[in-house]
């Protein structure tokens, strides 16, 4: 259980470290080299974005990152199991997620730099906005997918399979220990609701271990709730997609929840503010360095020789322009005007709420009648 | 603030009846639900027992398991998935058993009820009412008695409110219910049972209104849910001693309309505010501190306060202390008029 083991015996992997394909006896999968070097792309292009937020944070230009490096794999492997139809619950590092909902990177800028809580529209991409207090997003997830079920977009089979719908969850390791974890799987158990509980687990909940959290592997506390648990290899993007496939087929089928979970390892600190230094050692960083996921199936698309070296570099230079629009995007973005502080509170307006817009208004008002920058008031 | 207008009813012939908050409740939900399929009532105890004070009793019989879930046993949970249902499109109205129980569900109502309309600006909608049965009076052990409006009206992006009467039972259940914002609904638990006449087809006041329940010249009194009865019996009892005292029902809580006591207060120019909730940082707080800002040189007297203690609930020996009474209500209003 420690963060330098290998995961265990039931470790569901299919790329080993060395990028070589290996069988597994329940999860092999159909995939085409298109797909393959379609999810490198996605691998590095997040990763690429990530590590220009983190930079972009050590600028100034953002008051905070959290950092994805290192489960680029997981969230790959799991996002590209949904479908359109499908709702994924996040938490706040799921980056790699949001990507494959088809968010573009500059919509999670304005979380960062302070100017919005999330731009995207939860509806149109099937994804929630990033849930900060821990697990909170689990139980907000099952009721959803019970939303799913009673609607009948479940298990249903004849003319329109594609039809039906389940909802992904995505929490760490650190959140399992919370209340909102376990009663989101007690009402997905006694509902069968099609909710896919997705744990990331990254080994650090800041700085406490994942033996702080449970004297068992996390997957197996499935059992406890009457559905199956799984552990994946998080850095293997194949064995994720594979076990992801399952699981979301399974939820739309009407079979009810499913809890995987990713092991895998934060490569950074927790966020920017967290000095990792302080409470795990190199040999450890050292030694899931060498089970990278981008690495990982670089050596597999090379062995194999579906991709050359100039897939390779056209992906590079896919990735430099993304981070230069990043940039250019995170420091031009405005200032939101003070009127946005008092912008849908409530879907129908308080007069309470609006007699303070408008005093506050008046207030800086007062400013521009004196000759005072208003704009340098308003901080 | 302009006084609110009356709303239509439509053109509906039952006849009007007698019936009790309880009922005026169950109705509520009733119609509700006839009215909108995704309209959903989940809490504990809901479904086959009618609720532990019967406010859902026979609605899981008429529409079955899946409009009307007994849950398990955990408020997050109910919550929370009802969050999750509601940003899927249902309308859930959840109940919590006693005022006492929604404290493990705060952290979802705080942290994502309160706030995904103001996160999502706008594209997430969580229309969701939360009915809590409220207050002391009833000689139940310790949880099943408190009054925890204020913390809720304390929360940016809730809306808090709390009926007095089988009328607004009726009413203002199905207004919450159709109000796109999530709604926090108080309902006086030791008042289920006091009746009223009710007339489906009559008008009826919006969600967000104060109600001037009694008029008087000589003192205001603005209170809400459970306190209510009380203050209007201390109204009746007052003019014995040749007192006129205006009664104003503030009804919704977060926000509040101040508008009708403030008028009232114009004209009779004391003020005394009356709940059962603890005073320190209460809704009789904000009553106090806003009337005094926009009535100042009107007021005759400082806004006095009628409240319970800032203790927790005392053991049910004691709570007829503790709960604001006839007698001082009646206290606070000579005490205004003394100045």
């Amino acid at each position: 259980m420690r963060a330098t083991s290998e995961g265990g015996a039931d470790l569901v992997q299919l790329l080993t470290p060395e990028g070589q394909r290996v069988s597994h006896p329940d999860f092999d999968i159909d995939i085409t080299d298109e797909q393959l070097r379609g999810m490198y792309r996605d691998m590095v292009l997040v990763r690429r974005a990530d590590r220009e937020g983190n930079a972009l944070q050590r600028q100034g230009q953002l008051g905070i990152w959290v950092p994805l490096l290192g489960q680029e794999a997981a969230q790959i492997g799991a996002g590209r199991a949904m479908r359109p139809q499908d709702m994924a619950f996040p938490s706040y590092r799921e980056h790699g997620v949001a990507w494959c909902r088809g968010i573009d990177p500059t919509e999670l800028l304005g979380i960062f730099r302070g100017t919005d809580h999330g731009s995207w529209d939860p509806n149109e991409t099937g994804m929630s906005l990033y849930t900060i207090v821990i697990g909170n997003q689990c139980v907000n997830a099952t009721g959803y997918a019970m939303g799913q079920k009673f609607e009948g977009k479940v298990g249903n089979s004849g003319d329109d399979p594609a039809s039906n719908e389940a909802t992904m969850v995505f929490f760490g390791d650190g959140a399992t220990s919370q209340g909102d974890v376990h009663e989101g799987m007690v009402w997905a158990s006694v509902y069968d609701a099609p909710v896919v509980f997705f744990c990331q687990n990254n080994q650090w909940a800041i700085s406490e271990p994942t033996e702080r959290q449970s004297r068992v592997p996390l997957y197996e506390r499935a059992k406890g709730y009457g559905f199956p648990g799984i552990r994946v290899d998080g850095n293997d993007v194949l064995a994720t997609l594979a076990v992801s496939q399952w699981a979301m087929n399974e939820a739309r089928q009407g079979n009810g929840p499913l809890l995987i979970e990713a092991f895998t390892y934060r490569m950074d600190a927790h966020t920017t503010s967290d000095d990792a230094t302080r409470y795990r050692l190199d040999d450890e960083l050292e030694a899931w360095k060498l089970k990278d996921p981008i690495e990982r199936l670089r050596a597999h698309l090379l062995r194999e020789e579906i991709a050359d070296q100039e897939f390779f570099d056209r992906v590079d230079s896919e990735a430099d322009e993304l981070a230069a629009r990043f940039r250019e995007f995170c420091v031009n973005m405005p200032e939101p005007p003070p009127e946005r502080m008092f912008s849908a509170v409530y879907a129908e307006e308080s007069p309470v709420v609006a007699a303070q817009r408008e005093d506050y208004l008046n207030y800086l008002a007062g400013f521009a009648d004196s000759g005072h920058d208003t704009e340098g008031s308003v901080r | 603030m302009a006084a609110p207008t009356m709303e239509s009813t439509g053109s509906s012939t039952t006849p009007t009846q007698t019936i009790t908050i309880a009922k005026g409740l169950n109705n509520a939900l009733r119609n509700a639900m006839e009215r909108d399929p995704k309209v959903l009532v989940m809490g504990e105890d809901v479904g086959k027992l009618g609720g532990v004070f019967r406010v859902t009793d026979g609605l899981q019989k008429d529409f079955g398991e899946h409009r009307v879930l007994d849950t398990p046993l955990a408020e997050s949970g109910i919550i929370g998935t009802a969050i999750g249902l509601a940003m899927r499109g249902f309308r859930p109205v959840c109940e919590i058993q006693f005022d006492g129980f929604i404290f493990p569900g705060f952290d979802q109502i705080v942290s994502q009820l309160s706030k995904m309309h103001y996160r999502s600006q706008g594209k997430v909608k969580v229309p969701l009412v939360i009915r809590v049965p409220f207050g002391g009076g009833i000689g139940a052990v310790e949880h099943h008695s408190e009054s925890p409006e204020s913390l809720f009206a304390h929360v940016a992006g809730l809306k808090v409110v709390s009926c007095s009467n089988p009328v607004d039972a009726y009413w203002m259940l199905q207004q919450a219910i159709e109000s796109d914002d999530p709604v926090l609904f108080f309902e006086p638990k030791r008042r289920y049972w006091e009746k009223a006449e009710l007339d489906p087809t009559a008008e009826h006041l919006p969600l967000v209104s104060s109600a001037v329940l009694r008029t008087g010249s000589d003192v205001t009194v603005a209170t809400y849910g459970p306190m209510v009865k009380t203050c209007m019996d201390a109204a009746t009892a007052a003019e014995e001693d040749g007192n006129d005292v205006e009664v104003v029902d503030l009804r919704s809580l977060s926000p509040l309309d101040l508008g009708p006591v403030a008028e009232s207060v114009r004209r009779t120019g004391r003020l005394v505010v009356v709940s059962e909730s603890p005073p320190e940082s209460s809704v009789t707080s904000e009553v106090a501190t806003r009337i005094q800002q926009e009535c100042f040189y009107s007021l005759e007297a400082p806004v006095l306060r009628v409240n319970g203690f800032d203790t927790p609930y005392p053991p049910s020996k004691l709570e007829e202390g503790y709960l604001p009474d006839l007698d001082r209500v009646l206290d606070a209003v000579d005490r205004s008029l003394a100045y």
